[in-house]
């Protein structure tokens, strides 16, 4: 099994968000970057599992400056086998997918595995896209993956609840909550990911959209508090006030 | 120049999320003046309730396909057919396997989860899981756009849609949907649906004490929720996990009971329309995103609330 995780990083969920230039641009300052959240816990685990239960290997793969790669000794360090990185500053899906595309076609992978989407732009647009481009069927907010020989079982979030989907590979797919659980890399992990190979090559691709300003939402106002002893005045104040019940 | 909108069926019916991309797609197009026609696959009764978001058209491919590549495939010809510039689809599990296939067939921007109708050339959706909003400009001739669950509503005060037949090439099946499973046997909304949420977190203690927290939800009318360590530790269903890592919800109400509010919590709920939060640590940070709040014990407040709601309802 030839096993491509796509993964991104992404500022850590504690992160202050600001933006600088009009609005145009994240400050990146003082941010703590970490894998993206789906890509490492549910893409990337399951992806090593699957090669540790039936054989193969696991690449990943960044469309990204030098400022991911220790993102991405974070993955070798989980267990991926080697990486490689697109060596472009993405600014949309659309440019990222049409990079991964370009560099796994040809290169006999089996499976490609997304994260359900990044937690900065909230896309999930890349996998189908990375999907399309190779003309491979794809699943998205997959919560199980098994495969049989060529073909493979995946559970997927639907409407009221999930879906069983039987699914010939080469596959791509993205992951959800449910698909492996997290594992901290340990001690021998974290120094043979320094002399794993990672691979930079450059690429081009034009994005499809554009960001034009970035803006914070209004502050909240204030909580009203009311006294637990009139908890029945809240339910009085959900249909009157705010009209919500 | 027309706006396509793509809706999917469960049992014969448009999905909620078909339904709000079938409005978003019919205001939309309101605003340019033209027309907006809605794609179908399978067989549905009437218009579908479709006519009344204010959908003039809709064509109806007989051929009940669920097939993502097929999908994309009967969506380019079907805008091509209609001359379609701007086509909308859920951003579920549907649009997100759809929409963006659909962008690189026909060469579309595509912009995922808006939240308000393009003006000026520009888009709105959420990023950072809520913390920050982008205005977004396509830069092709053509757009894709998935509507946020709860964000834009159903429109009814539209008329009676034609129904045509519409068919095209779209290739062999890959993706092959075996069974389904539903989310509850109780009949609640599913959680990414729901209008109204009462969720609840450690402060509950443990799992045998949940049924404070099922009597108010269900005096509601109202779905339940948890916060992940309750899932994890297996107090509650993992479907029931809302966050960061679990599922992003918007409802109209979020009640949040022994819940602290951590940021990775509210990552997946803060944009609720309201929110109310019960907990006895006037500290605990979830008072700060919240739109009303009880400091207070969930096992006294909970059971008022519920008292109060049925006797509104009586
Ligand atoms: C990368 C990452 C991702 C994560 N993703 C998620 C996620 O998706 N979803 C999620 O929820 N968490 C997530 N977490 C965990 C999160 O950081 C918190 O640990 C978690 O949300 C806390 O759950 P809690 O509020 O139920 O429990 P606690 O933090 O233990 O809070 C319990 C609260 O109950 C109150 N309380 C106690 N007794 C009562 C009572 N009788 N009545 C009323 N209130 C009472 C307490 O004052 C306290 O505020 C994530 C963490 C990380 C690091
Ligand atoms: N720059 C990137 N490099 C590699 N993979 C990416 C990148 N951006 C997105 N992805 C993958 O696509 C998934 C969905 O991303 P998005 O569509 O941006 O929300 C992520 O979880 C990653 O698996």
């Amino acid at each position: 099994m030839k096993i491509l995780v796509c993964v991104s990083q992404a500022p850590d969920t504690t992160s202050r968000i600001a933006f600088t230039e009009g609005g145009k641009v994240f400050e990146s300052s003082g941010v703590q970057y970490i894998v993206n959240p789906y890509d490492e816990w549910y893409a990337l685990v399951r992806g090593i599992e699957l090669k540790e239960s039936l054989g193969g290997s696991v690449t990943t793969v960044t469309v990204g400056s030098a400022a991911c790669d220790p993102v991405i000794r974070k993955a070798l360090a989980i267990g991926a086998d080697d990486a490689v990185r697109l060596d472009v500053d993405p600014t949309d899906a659309m440019q990222v997918a049409s990079l991964i595309a370009g560099y796994a076609t040809d290169k006999g992978f089996d499976l490609i595995l997304c994260g359900k989407e990044t937690i900065d732009h909230n896309g999930s647009i890349v996998p189908a896209m990375v999907a399309e481009m190779m003309d491979w069927p794809f699943i998205a907010l997959a919560s199980k993956l098994e495969v049989n020989g060529r073909v493979a079982s995946v559970q997927r979030e639907s409407a009221g609840g999930t879906e069983s989907v039987e699914v010939s590979l080469p596959l791509v797919l993205s992951a959800a909550k449910g698909m492996a659980e997290q594992r901290i890399p340990n001690m021998r992990g974290i120094m043979s990911a320094r002399s794993k190979p990672l691979l930079v090559e450059s690429g081009q691709a034009e994005p499809a959209t554009e960001v034009q300003e970035f803006t914070l939402p209004p502050p909240k106002g204030a909580c009203k508090i009311i006294p637990a002893e009139q908890a029945e005045e809240l339910i009085r104040l959900l249909r009157e006030e705010a009209k919500v019940i | 120049m027309s706006v396509l909108a793509i809706v999917s069926l469960k049992n014969g019916q448009p999905t909620k999320g078909g339904l709000e991309a079938a409005s978003y797609a019919a205001a939309y197009a309101k605003s340019l003046g033209t027309d907006a026609v809605a794609l179908i696959s399978g067989s549905i009764d009437g218009d579908g309730g479709l006519g009344a978001t204010g959908v003039q058209r809709v064509l109806v491919h007989a051929g009940g396909i669920t097939d993502s590549s097929q999908w994309a495939k009967l969506g380019a010809a079907a805008g091509l057919e209609i001359g379609a510039d701007a086509t909308v689809i859920s951003h579920d599990h549907f649009g997100r396997a759809v929409g963006p296939r659909m962008a690189v067939r026909i060469g579309a921007g595509m912009v995922s989860g808006v939240t308000a109708l393009p003006k000026s050339g520009l888009v709105r959706k959420n990023v950072f899981s809520g913390k920050a909003m982008a205005d977004v400009a396509v830069k092709q001739a053509k757009a894709v756009y998935s509507v946020t669950p709860n964000a834009f509503g159903i429109a009814s005060d539209g008329g009676v849609a034609t129904t045509e037949s519409f068919d095209a090439e779209v290739g062999a099946v890959r993706e092959q949907v075996v069974s389904f499973h539903a989310a509850s046997e109780d009949g609640q909304v599913p959680l990414p649906e729901a209008d109204l949420v009462v969720s609840a977190g450690r402060g509950l203690k443990g799992p045998e004490n949940w049924g404070i927290v099922e009597d108010l939800a269900q005096a509601l009318g109202a779905t339940t929720a948890c916060s992940r360590p309750v899932s994890d530790i297996g107090w509650r269903p993992h479907h029931e996990h809302v966050g960061q890592t679990g599922i992003t919800i918007r409802p109209n109400l979020y009640i949040a009971a022994g819940i602290s509010g951590a940021i990775q919590h509210l990552a997946g709920v803060n944009q609720s329309k309201v929110i109310v939060v019960i907990n006895t640590d006037p500290e605990a940070p979830f008072f700060k995103a919240a739109d009303y709040g009880i400091v207070g014990d969930a096992f006294e407040v909970l059971p008022r609330l519920t008292a109060a709601v049925r006797a509104l309802n009586s």
